[in-house]
């Protein structure tokens, strides 16, 4: 299965993901209208550790998702390809989830009682913050991809 | 003392209606011209700082940045333009001798624009170069005078060292500490790739890039930084480097504050020191002393490497380029006066040295008279924009060209001129490691691939057009090449005829 990867040798924290993620998840489809008009959390979150390092983080869509487990009301489930989903229908707002999530990549909306995390832009199978990374930082890469590039570091 | 004269160049204009508040050219900007308001909630733009090298313009996702030409102006005046004063109110301000980087933008004539080349008609055929096989390579290095064959038909005279380009081009010198360590490595990558030569500049080596060492030629200048026996083995040649185009006669001087752990280690300096070369080399006063120098290095490599010997195109250079043919050289380079560099004195750079296509004419024919020309390759630079100026170039009688801004502008730059500040947005002419991240090697080496690659094709259609199926075959062949807008001086010194002749 496919995931989100990214690269903090470099990201420029310039963070457009958080833009086209917030694209991504509106109704309109429309930057300016998603970014102005919708109250919308972005699933990706740029994190800053110094001046100079920067990681794009989101849901790595774990094997044995805590928050799977944690959820009371079965609004975070598997679907077939293994992308862990939220319901915003089902959701409680007990927010458990966010307590377990080992990576902190799911989080309480700004704007309402839900959470955001991140589904991969299962809808398109092309996540926007991938293709709009302007330095190939995050990339839409397959686990034996991944492995190969960890290969090459070591 | 608040009074200041300075006035904005440029003035950033931001559609309102398409602004989202994303910041993000708040973060990519180092020269910090955007900032946000959270009490208004809009972004404002210091005028003042802008240096137009459209990295938020390109980086803004709505599209909502335009920069233009400032519309502030003086009375206007033919002699005394805003140029001028401007010049005049920053010396006064600051004292200082004035620095320009990139190539001279002066509106001077470009010859290449008034040199057109020819076509076959009906008499001899052109050549498809999709279907038709169609040589680019070329060969650098001194060639032999005769060639002497066994009864077998095998070569025995001894081939003095060459360098084999695929594509008649070669990334020039632009050292580490100009320019960053990531576009140093899409240049080695790139060059790679192609099968040609990046040049490492003044700078030295950097140890992670003696792999690439079969594409590499190393440079030795005046300041000799990074200059040691395992470098000058490192590459497949040697350029002595004298002089450069944008600024003849002048040395260099990288500020100590681009002088990090890396490049120190690179240039063999202490962190932090000031990198000056001095404007001559101190051991070179002759070319008695440059051909020292030249076996010097012969020596060292065991002369296994061609030695290339870079000049700045000035007044007198056919002379000086057969001296330096007779000193031993095997490849001699000439650098004209709209070279590129990371920075130099503007009146330098603006009104020193000569047009390369003449300083090519004129080097050309002074090796042919003295029967000299097979003796060394001739390999120029200094504004080589696109492929018919390279193939222009080889018609005027160069071996190969170098290029340097045209790889600088493949790989992100926008020709903003500021490389001297440091705090290049684009990753090139710094060497601030959060700009320095912004230049992928991954993706500008393939972009420096596709833009030789484009120009190799387009020189195999020009070639075929001229129905000449070899790059070799079109050296010096002055006949395809007619003047237009040219005196007669002009015709002379370049060789060519005028259209219509």
């Amino acid at each position: 299965m496919k995931k989100i990867y990214s690269f903090e040798d470099k990201c420029l924290g310039c963070k457009l993901c958080e833009v086209y993620c917030k694209t991504a998840r509106s109704k309109s489809k429309n930057i300016i209208k998603a970014n102005k008009e919708e109250n919308i959390d972005s699933a990706i979150i740029v994190e800053k550790t110094n001046k100079d390092t920067h990681f794009a983080l989101q849901c790595r869509h774990c094997t044995d998702a805590k928050c799977i487990k944690a959820c009371i009301s079965g609004a975070i489930f598997k679907d077939e390809i293994g992308i862990v989903r939220y319901d915003k229908e089902k959701c409680v707002s007990c927010l458990s989830c966010v307590l377990v999530c080992p990576f902190g990549a799911v989080r309480k909306s700004d704007f309402n009682s839900t959470v955001t995390k991140c589904d991969l832009c299962f809808s398109t199978g092309k996540p926007l913050c991938v293709s709009n990374c302007p330095n190939d930082a995050i990339k839409f890469l397959d686990e034996k991809e991944i492995d190969d590039r960890m290969e090459i570091v070591k | 003392m608040s009074l200041n004269f300075n006035t904005p160049l440029f003035e950033i204009i931001r559609d309102k209606n398409k602004c989202i508040q994303c910041k993000v050219c708040v973060r990519q900007c180092a020269n910090e011209v955007h900032w946000y308001s959270s009490y208004e909630n809009i972004v404002n733009s210091d005028n003042n700082k802008c240096v137009n090298c459209h990295r938020c313009v390109i980086l803004c996702p709505t599209k909502a940045i335009t920069i233009r030409k400032h519309r502030l102006e003086f009375r206007n005046n033919s002699n005394w333009t805003s140029n001028a004063i401007k010049e005049i109110q920053k010396q006064a301000d600051t004292g200082g001798v004035l620095l320009s980087s990139m190539g001279n933008p002066n509106k001077l004539p470009i010859y290449w624009d008034k040199i057109l080349l020819n076509a076959s008609q009906v008499t001899n055929p052109s050549i498809d170069p999709l279907r038709e096989p169609m040589e680019t390579k070329v060969m650098i290095g001194r060639k032999p005078d005769k060639l002497k064959f066994n009864k077998q038909g095998d070569l025995i005279t001894d081939m003095p060292p060459q360098i084999e380009l695929n594509v008649p081009i070669m990334f020039s010198a632009m050292s580490y500490g100009s320019i960053s360590k990531n576009a140093h490595e899409a240049l080695a990558r790139a060059a790679t790739k192609l099968g040609i030569c990046y040049n490492t500049g003044e700078g030295g080596l950097n140890k992670d890039f003696y792999k690439y060492g079969k594409n590499t030629i190393v440079q030795v200048a005046s300041g000799r930084f990074g200059v040691y026996k395992d470098y000058l083995n490192a590459g497949v040649g040697i350029e002595i480097k004298i002089g450069q185009g944008a600024k003849p006669g002048i040395g260099g001087h990288l500020p100590g504050k681009k002088v990090g752990a890396d490049v120190s280690v690179t240039r063999m300096i202490p962190i932090g020191s000031d990198a000056i070369s001095p404007a001559p080399h101190h051991d070179i006063y002759s070319i008695e002393d440059l051909r020292q120098l030249i076996f010097a290095l012969k020596e060292t490599t065991n002369y296994s490497k061609p030695i290339f010997v870079k000049i700045a195109a000035v007044h007198n250079a056919a002379a000086i380029a057969s001296g330096i043919v007779r000193a031993g050289a095997d490849v001699v380079v000439v650098d004209g006066f709209r070279g590129g560099t990371g920075a130099a004195p503007t009146r330098v750079r603006d009104n020193v040295g000569i047009p390369i296509e003449f300083a090519l004419a004129s080097i050309d024919q002074r090796l042919r008279e003295e029967g000299i020309r097979n003796s060394a390759s001739l390999v120029i630079s200094g504004s080589i924009r696109n492929s018919s100026d390279i193939v222009k170039a080889i018609a005027l009688g160069a071996d190969a060209v170098y290029i340097g801004s045209a790889a600088l502008i493949a790989m992100g730059c926008h020709m903003c001129r500021s490389c001297s500040t440091g705090k290049c947005n684009w990753g090139i002419a710094t060497q601030q490691y959060d700009l320095v991240k912004r230049l992928n090697p991954d993706i500008m080496y393939k972009r420096l691939v596709n833009l030789i690659s484009a120009w190799n094709h387009e020189i195999q259609e020009m070639l075929g057009g001229m129905g000449i199926n070899a790059v070799d075959s079109l050296r010096g062949n002055k006949l395809m090449l007619r003047g237009i807008d040219l005196n007669e001086t002009e015709l002379r010194i370049l060789g060519i005829k005028y259209v219509g002749e």
